[in-house]
């Protein structure tokens, strides 16, 4: 079933804020085996430059993939989201997500196409701190595969 | 953001040091953990192959957290990632058995742009196959 194209451009009220925690980084840095001290030691990261241990890029896609689950799971959209796979992903950061953070993500709905029976959603997540900064945009493409003819 | 690469030693062409990921099933559990990602195709064998797949795969977005290091490992600061997006081509397969997967990871400088900032494309395979597509990454260097 094609997905209604008058969903383009909507844009869903901004999340609650998730407070980013020094041990979650590190838990998420140990579970991608990474061990950059930026992740884990406050000095190092100062170091760095950063105020506080950083995220590493990818950790933020665990904030803004539950703000497109509430695109996703919209009713009205009419997604069968038990077909869905993760087509594409990407990130562009305004500074590196760090710890004690406030993040709010505003999703809004790119684009809704249909390619061979695919239904095909762009997810656009803004992220802002508690300032109201701009932090990190994250890009989603979900493809929910064709239905297989009973 | 300090980088420990000059953006004046990188040319396009220049390689980064390559890197091997192994996963087994521990490592998607524990990733499951923390990412929240409980889809129970990374963990259960049986739902994996009830909706089609051949085992047990890995988390996209685990293999999209592995392919960055290749950069951070370079620049020093995961904070020099400007930009960072891939395509999902194919999923990463990791058997019960004492071996799992191994994500094979390269990358290289692949244009000079303005503000110190490079390009890096990066090939990620497992099997000798691309489990990674459209794998690219703006960086500012020192």
């Amino acid at each position: 079933m094609a997905l209604d194209q008058s969903f383009v451009g909507r844009t869903y009220p901004p999340t609650a804020p998730y407070e980013v925690g020094r041990e979650k980084i590190r838990e998420f840095a140990e579970a991608v085996g990474d061990p950059n001290p930026a992740y884990t030691d406050t000095e190092a990261a100062k170091a760095l430059g950063h105020p506080d241990v950083i995220a590493p890029p990818t950790f933020v896609f665990a904030i803004t993939f539950k703000a497109a689950g509430e695109v996703v799971q919209d009713p009205q959209l009419g997604l069968d989201y038990s077909r869905v796979v993760h087509g594409d992903q990407k990130f562009a950061y305004v500074r590196p997500v760090r710890a004690g953070d406030r993040l709010t993500v505003t999703s809004t709905i790119e684009a809704v196409k249909s390619m061979a029976g695919n239904d095909i959603l762009d997810i656009r997540g803004e992220v802002h701190d508690a300032a109201g900064e701009h932090v990190v945009t994250a890009w989603t493409k979900l493809v929910a595969r064709a239905a297989e003819e009973a | 953001m300090t980088a420990k690469i000059a953006y004046s030693d990188v040319e396009v062409g220049t390689e980064l040091p390559a890197r091997s990921f192994p996963v087994d099933r521990a490592t998607l559990v524990r990733y499951a953990g923390a990412s929240g990602d409980f889809n129970p195709i990374h963990w259960n064998e049986r739902f994996a192959k009830e909706v089609g797949l051949p085992d047990v795969i890995a988390h996209g977005m685990f293999t999209m957290a592995e392919a960055i290091r290749v950069v951070t490992d370079w620049t020093g600061d995961p904070g020099a990632v400007v930009e960072y997006g891939v395509r999902f081509t194919r999923p990463v397969v990791v058997p019960d058995d004492d071996k799992g997967a191994v994500i094979e990871v390269g990358g290289k400088v692949a244009a000079k742009l303005d503000d110190h900032t490079v390009r890096v494309d990066l090939t990620a395979t497992c099997g000798g196959q691309k489990v990674l597509g459209m794998s690219r990454a703006l960086v500012r260097l020192a």
